[in-house]
């Protein structure tokens, strides 16, 4: 059971052979028995879990049951929830409890899901690592000395573990997909409008985005019908944005007619020989499946990462001024006057990362920079947009590696912020044109989980969701389960 | 050599709205601190802002009032800068592309109308308070006010004295009350002035500025502004150079003091705010507010004066407001046979009465309606104008009607000749000699006749019967 799907628990449940109690409480036991040694989760209640998961069985014995009745989700810490703390692993919130529940807490709860916990993360979401969260680095399932990538590493590790059986992250990045393409499992990051930012503690507001992280593709499907949809009180979830036959898009078996792009910005020197491999051989199996692979270009993709690290952290310096000490979050001790106060407590309180990217935005915004660094990276935007656009005349989908490697040691890259921001080289320019991403596992290279990426046109995760299906089908990966936490003894039935 | 002065205005004024600009809370003045919050105006992590419609339309028909160009495609950006009332540390206000560009306010002069320009009206939030008075080493803040939507109205440098500087102040403050836009109403903060101030010879390039923050009151803007023009010409005329710098008016002290130089000015790094898109608004939306503009105050006072033939002063008087433009209008409606009759009441007697009892119109005792009862009952002759005030006393103080209150009091004027031939008759035979004296030439006297008839009469004598009976009486 640990290593099963979500549907495959839906499936049990549905046919009486578990209990949604019985469910939460195996995963509860595993947290237990290995949250130690990844630090996944940093918030857990097994007494409120085991009650949600009464009340859901207690639900499914008088009404219908709902799309996620009973199944385990666990979420991020930048997802404010009504219930427990909301920090996301940053000391600013150490003791911050938020009177609401996210807009996507909301829809899972009633679609009966059972909330697990809160998932260790990058500080605010800055990181490609897990290593800036302020409750420790959070560790690779694959390899308890490499990193789970992230920002989303908890809710990725969570799940190549089988703590949980799906989890809830965000993306601003690449912050789904890429720790989903080092954990070996799936990550869904859906077209920007998508789904309701409303209650999600905001890094980047233009490129946030919430999705799943799940072992099967039909799995992230599930989910993000659940938590879709417009909300009057997010200005920029879009109403009337285009359905999408959600599960009816996982049956797809072939890709027959399939046109897919393998935009040559995305093969490049430098990248891991095994991570290429891995994804020209998945290239392969599409054509076999039916799809024709066409060598495209995407020729503003080298400017992604500098116009990210541009908007993302002025957007940052912005959303982040809130944490100030004075109605919320931490405050130093007995400050000298109102600078003394904003200043020691934002010292005291942010991360060095966080810090960094608030100077950075600070700095691409101040009078004299603003065109230069803020008003260019927009323009840059605007390009790498037109180039998808472009791109999308001559394929329906595009494929690339999610990761240009596969996990690297913890610690590795702490030291030099750039180069980990190049972790993010393949997945930053989706959210800047604000397309649906999805990562999947494609193999294996330095015994380490390889990731698949699939683009599509805004509003077209149906052609992402059927893609991955197909070759999902097709292939193995992604039943692979990293074998420490693979004790079949746990309780495989 | 002289000094030329030049000021540019920048008018907050708040919206009048239910709910704040960005989320549901109420924007009611005076609630206890900090009960008309809610994570959206508390600035709490992944709240975001949703613009009420309300502001913007309202937005829209000032700027149609100013003849501006309304931009259908407008934008919202981020004023960074951090302080304890500011709960988000930044302000969403409109920057790069405001809603309304252009327009202008027609101003008196001394000189006849003055035509001051406007650069621009952009939406924005307010921020909360802050108090530090009476509170030793912490300051309490209340954020009711956070989040409630202002209109920011920046006027070009086109005023040369602090007399344009009012004259455009009182216009716009008319303006905005007449459209019923935002209650204005200083005392509550809900108009607020910032004016740019500087000197130069006549001729030579603007001097530079200074602006002196946060006035609230016509009285205390005056008396900042030329605080400030006297202070800049010494300046220069001591060989001194004027600093670019923000300046707080001190009412009690009558003076103003730096807050801060451009050196030390906030970088507030407006960037677009990307939790709002775009404002579109379409043409037909911007239609259909022209098409419901009320007639201005301007535009009032003219019609008033062709079509009802008053005087320009009346004119004025009964376009100040909409409500006094309303009412004098249901008033004519109801008293039709003398539209200057109506204003000559209206404006002497109610308003007068009315401003005693310190009401507003909206809030008279009586109403249009009985006031053309009482007009009426002047025009049939019932009463005498004077009888008429006492009336009219007795209106506003009871609440019945005119002839309910004529009839009560038995104030019905006398018109009987028989009746008045017998008052005459009694005042005749009282004073002999003054009859004689008439008789004799001293026509004067016939002011003390009609007195003493009047007086005799309780007042209730028809004043023109009166005179005439008396003529012939009188005559022997």
């Amino acid at each position: 059971m640990p290593f099963s799907s979500l549907s495959d628990i839906k499936s049990r449940l549905d046919a009486g052979e578990t209990s949604a109690v019985e469910v939460a409480q195996l995963y509860l036991d595993r947290i237990a028995a290995h949250n130690d040694s990844l630090n996944a989760f940093v918030y857990i209640d097994a007494h409120h879990v085991l009650a949600q998961a009464e009340a859901s069985d207690k639900y499914r014995a008088e009404h219908e049951a709902r799309p996620l009745e009973g199944l385990p989700i666990a979420v991020k810490d930048i997802f404010c929830t009504q219930d427990g703390p909301t920090r996301c692993c940053s000391k600013i919130l150490k003791d911050f409890h938020a009177p609401y529940d996210a807009q996507v807490i909301t829809h899972l709860k009633e679609a009966g899901a059972v909330l697990v916990g809160k998932t260790n993360m990058d500080e605010f979401a800055m990181g490609s690592s897990n290593e800036t969260s302020a409750f420790g680095p959070c560790r690779n399932p694959w390899d308890t000395d490499a990193i789970p990538g992230g920002s989303s590493g908890g809710s990725a590790a969570a799940v190549a573990a089988a703590l949980t059986p799906a989890a809830l992250g965000t993306d601003t990045g690449g912050s789904i997909r890429q720790p989903a393409s080092v954990c070996g499992i799936t990550g869904l990051k859906p077209t920007y409008g998508r789904v309701s930012r409303r209650g999600i503690i905001a890094f980047a507001s233009s490129l946030d985005q919430a999705g799943p992280m799940t072992r099967t593709v039909k799995d992230a499907a599930m989910i993000t019908a659940a938590i879709s949809g417009h909300d009057s009180r997010d200005a920029t979830s879009v109403n009337n944005a285009p359905a999408v036959d959600w599960l009816g898009a996982c049956d797809a078996t072939d890709m027959k007619g399939l046109k897919i792009g393998r935009p040559k910005e995305y093969f490049v020197d430098g990248m891991d020989a095994g991570v290429r491999a891995s994804v020209d051989a998945a290239l392969k199996q599409c054509e076999a499946l039916g799809a024709e692979v066409i060598d495209i270009s995407l020729p503003h993709t080298e400017y992604a990462v500098a116009a990210y690290y541009v908007i993302a952290p002025s957007e940052a310096s912005a959303n982040l001024s809130r944490y100030d000490g004075v109605r919320f979050g931490h405050r130093c001790d007995n400050p000298d006057d109102l600078l003394d106060m904003y200043t020691r407590s934002r010292d005291e309180g942010f991360g060095s990362e966080v810090k960094r990217r608030i100077l950075t935005g600070a700095f691409a915004l101040s009078s004299g920079y603003y065109d230069a660094y803020y008003l260019k990276a927009q323009q840059v935007r605007t390009l790498i947009q037109q180039d998808f656009i472009k791109a999308f005349e001559e394929v329906d989908i595009i494929a690339t590696p999610t990761s240009p490697v596969t996990a690297f040691k913890l610690g590795e890259k702490t030291d030099d912020p750039l180069t980990m921001y190049l972790s993010d080289i393949f997945t930053i320019a989706v959210n800047l044109a604000g397309l649906p991403g999805l990562s999947q596992p494609c193999g294996f290279a330095n015994n380490m989980p390889v990731g698949l990426q699939w683009i599509a046109p805004a509003w077209r995760e149906d052609l992402i969701l059927s893609a991955a299906s197909a070759y999902e089908g097709a292939t193995e990966w992604h039943s692979k389960a990293p074998a420490a936490f693979d004790n079949k003894a746990g309780g495989e039935s | 050599m002289s000094w030329e002065v030049v000021i540019g205005l920048e008018v907050h004024c708040q919206i009048n709205t239910k709910t704040k600009a960005f989320c549901g809370c109420s924007t009611e003045f005076g609630a206890e601190p900090n009960t008309q919050t809610c994570p959206v105006c508390l600035g709490m992590p992944g709240q975001l802002p949703v613009l009420n419609t309300v502001a913007v339309d309202k937005s829209i028909l000032t700027g149609l009032a100013i003849d501006a160009v309304i931009n259908l495609e407008s934008k919202f950006d981020r004023k960074n800068y951090f302080y304890p009332d500011l709960p988000k540390g930044y302000q969403i206000s409109q920057f790069a592309v405001p809603i309304v560009e252009g327009g202008y306010i027609d101003i008196p002069t001394k000189d006849g109308e003055k035509r001051i320009g406007v650069t621009r009206i952009h939406m924005e939030e307010d921020a909360g308070k802050s108090m530090h008075e009476g509170l030793e080493a912490v300051s309490h803040i209340d954020l009711n006010r956070s989040g409630v939507p202002l209109m920011e109205i920046v006027s070009e440098p086109d005023m040369r004295s602090a007399d344009e500087a009012i004259a455009y102040l009182k216009q716009l403050h008319q303006l905005i009350r007449f459209l019923e836009v935002s209650g204005a109403d200083m005392e509550k903060g809900q108009f607020r002035c910032d004016a740019n101030v500087s000197v130069r010879r006549p001729g030579e390039p603007f001097g530079t500025r200074t602006e002196l923050k946060n006035m609230n009151s016509f009285r205390f803007i005056k008396q900042a502004i030329d605080f400030e023009v006297m202070r800049q010409i010494e300046v220069i005329e001591d060989g001194g150079k004027v600093v670019q710098e923000s300046r707080l008016w001190d009412s009690v002290k009558n003076e103003s003091r730096s807050m801060r130089s451009k050196e030390e000015a906030h970088d507030y790094r407006y960037f677009p705010e990307p939790d709002l898109p775009p404002l579109r608004v379409s043409q037909e939306e911007v239609d259909a507010i022209k098409a419901g503009m009320p007639e201005l105050p301007g535009q009032l006072r003219k019609r008033f004066e062709i079509e009802f033939g008053l005087s320009p002063y009346d004119a004025d008087v009964l376009s100040q407001t909409r409500n006094l433009a309303v009412w004098y209008e249901s008033l004519v409606a109801a008293h039709p046979a003398d539209p200057k009759r109506c204003a000559n009441w209206m404006a002497n007697e109610l308003l007068g009465r009315l401003k005693e009892a310190g009401e507003e119109i909206e809030n008279s005792p009586v109403s249009a309606e009985s006031l053309a009862g009482l007009l009426d009952r002047i025009a049939d002759n019932t009463i005498s104008g004077k009888i008429a005030k006492d009336v009219l006393d007795a209106m506003m103080a009871g609440g019945s009607d005119a002839d309910t209150i004529i009839e009560e009091k038995g104030l019905k004027q006398v018109s009987d000749s028989g009746a008045i031939d017998t008052i005459i008759k009694a005042v005749m035979d009282a004073n002999p000699e003054q009859v004689e004296g008439y008789r004799g030439g001293k026509d004067k006297l016939m002011g003390f006749f009609v007195g003493q008839v009047m007086k005799a009469s309780k007042g209730q004598a028809n004043p023109g019967m009166v005179n005439q009976r008396l003529k012939e009486l009188l005559k022997g």
